[in-house]
């Protein structure tokens, strides 16, 4: 799997609280929930944010609540894939859980907004074309790659079972 | 091979003899539960996956509690999608207002989680049940979905993080102080991916209401789950509230643990965590003059009858200050009556704080008191992002009851000692 896109890029501890604030929990309406997302630290965010960008946080991305309306709302965005220098453990989950491609990078603090960066998931490459630098990180094991392809865990169970 | 409390629990329930950290395991739950802001969308996957029956029908918990009393016609409908889902699957442990609570205070009051057990929520909160010896961690919707066909769940084994908890705590010391110290001192993601396990010869001086409230902030570490070691005050309250055989999970004594801090409670203070992060702890001579607008005690952290007890002991015979807003909520329906029938609710209304029905309301910024552009909160709940309580510009201070009481008399971030 081969994903590209634009950098949005944010810092440390961004919690699922600005991730999709609580007050749109009213609703598991994926494209609501989009329309939403990083509202509380980016007004702009879901206006500008194209299908294919990518998310790039510090360390801790996305602690706090088990929403899984969190990566719903990124998801839903259009963005292709989060790279973070490290994932709270439920957002992590869930994003794997609904096949949200999601990389751990040491390097995440070195990417820029509006960045160019591509990333090969099946081998763990991620590329900054602008800046001109690739780094590997550990891919995912088979059997989460397969969750991700098929759109999510129930999927892929669904899937797996025809 | 050696093992921590939260290793024998994970090897007893997927059937190994002994587990380590980073192990990938399968493991059977004893208990799994969801609110009225998880369970629609679990119950989506359920749905979409074309699953008709669950593994357990006494197994699965459906609290309603967040945005309860329904706050809206959006969050009205999702209750009655989760409360006609149960009907039709025939789940045992539906709960509505009337004659609940907050989960998290309710499910251990009613004996339904307990030592030795293996339990997920979609909640990041469930780590709460943790002060009573269980293996307790949150997840998202689809887990629970998944969980609720076929009573497993998968896990990486966490490395364990051993706080040995000595000293006896100073005059109005509790639970909230002390997880608040350890939050400041280990930072939000000192426990990330980890198990935080307490044990020593502090935890005497630890009642449930405190043991529950530092399990339950366990994730604002970052952590899998929090547990503590089962003594005689585990046992009374299990015994007064469940009547199911439990199971007492003891560590080796030479069990391996990723790190090791002692907490001499006798070194603890009063600690608020300042905006916008729970590991911005401050001890009062770092406080200065911080005025505020409202203040909220309850919440599946601090809305337990002993932090009712603590509230008015402070407002008994004293003002809430003009112009401030203070929202007690208890967190049960046993504990508001508990409040009516031994005159506490008599106490708050005559000092000029109103009482709520439960509900997790204000302290994710559903409803029943909602922050303005510049207000100023301090509350016994468990998170002070950006926002959490309202409007982006609104400030969230973490404290507990009695910090939360003083500062609403006062009108000003204090400590009871100032009253």
């Amino acid at each position: 799997m081969f994903l590209e896109g634009k950098v949005f890029k944010f810092g440390d501890n961004v919690d699922t609280d600005v991730i999709i604030p609580a007050r749109y929990l009213n609703t598991q309406d994926h494209k609501e929930l989009a329309n939403h997302c990083m509202e509380d630290i980016d007004k702009d965010f879901a206006k500008n944010v194209k299908s294919g960008d990518i998310i790039v946080g510090g360390n801790n991305f996305g602690c706090g609540s088990s929403r899984e309306h969190a990566p719903i709302a990124i998801k839903a965005s259009g963005v292709s894939i989060v790279i973070a220098k490290s994932f709270a453990r439920i957002f992590y989950r869930n994003s794997i859980n609904i096949g949200l491609a999601i990389l751990e990078c040491d390097m995440a603090d070195k990417i820029n907004a509006d960045d160019i960066v591509s990333v090969d998931l099946d081998k763990g490459i991620i590329t900054n074309k602008t800046q001109n630098w690739t780094t590997e990180v550990v891919p995912f094991p088979e059997f989460i790659q397969n969750i991700i392809k098929n759109n999510g865990y129930i999927n892929s169970i669904k899937n797996s079972c025809k | 091979m050696a093992m921590t409390m939260t290793e024998k629990i994970i090897a007893k329930h997927c059937g190994l003899e002994s587990v380590q950290p980073g192990m990938l395991v399968m493991a059977n739950l004893d208990m799994i539960l969801a609110n009225d802001i998880t369970a629609p969308l679990a119950i989506d996957e359920f749905e979409k996956a074309e699953f008709n029956k669950v593994f357990d029908k006494e197994k699965i918990a459906l609290i309603m509690d967040h945005f309860v009393p329904c706050k809206d016609i959006k969050s009205a409908i999702q209750v009655q999608k989760t409360k006609n889902f149960a009907s039709k699957i025939g789940i045992k442990h539906f709960y509505d207002i009337g004659e609940s609570g907050i989960e998290h205070a309710f499910l251990p009051e009613k004996g339904l989680v307990k030592a030795g057990d293996m339990i997920i929520g979609a909640d990041s909160h469930t780590c709460t049940y943790g002060a009573l010896g269980a293996f307790s961690s949150g997840v998202g919707s689809t887990d629970f979905a998944v969980a609720m066909v076929t009573g497993q769940s998968w896990f990486k084994v966490p490395k364990s993080i051993k706080f040995e908890i000595i000293g006896k705590p100073k005059k109005g010391i509790t639970g909230k102080e002390v997880i608040l110290y350890i939050i400041g001192k280990i930072g939000v993601e000192g426990a990330r991916y980890c198990s935080m396990e307490f044990v020593g010869s502090g935890l005497k001086y630890l009642n449930m209401a405190d043991r529950f409230t530092i399990a339950n902030m366990a994730v604002e570490a970052g952590a899998k789950n929090g547990i503590f070691a089962v003594d005689k005050i585990t046992e009374k309250y299990l015994k007064e509230h469940c009547d199911k055989e439990y199971t007492v999970e003891v560590a080796d004594d030479d069990a391996e643990y990723y790190k090791t801090y002692t907490i001499d409670l006798s070194e603890i203070d009063y600690c608020v965590a300042f905006p916008h992060l729970p590991e911005n702890v401050k001890t009062p001579n770092e406080w200065g003059i911080i005025p505020i607008t409202q203040v909220v005690i309850g919440s599946c952290t601090n809305g337990r009858y002993e932090d009712m007890c603590i509230a008015a002991e402070i407002l008994k015979g004293r003002k809430v200050a003009k112009g401030l807003k203070c929202i007690i909520i208890p967190a049960t329906q046993d504990i508001y009556l508990k409040c009516i029938k031994n005159g506490l609710a008599e106490i708050f209304i005559k000092a000029g704080a109103i009482i709520s029905t439960p509900t997790c309301g204000p302290c994710l910024g559903g409803h029943m008191g909602i922050l303005a552009d510049g207000e100023s909160c301090v509350s016994t709940t468990n998170r002070n992002f950006i926002g959490r309580m309202g409007h982006i510009n609104s400030k969230i201070y973490l404290a507990s009851p009695s910090v939360a009481a003083a500062s609403s008399i006062l009108g000003r971030l204090a400590t009871p000692e100032e009253v």
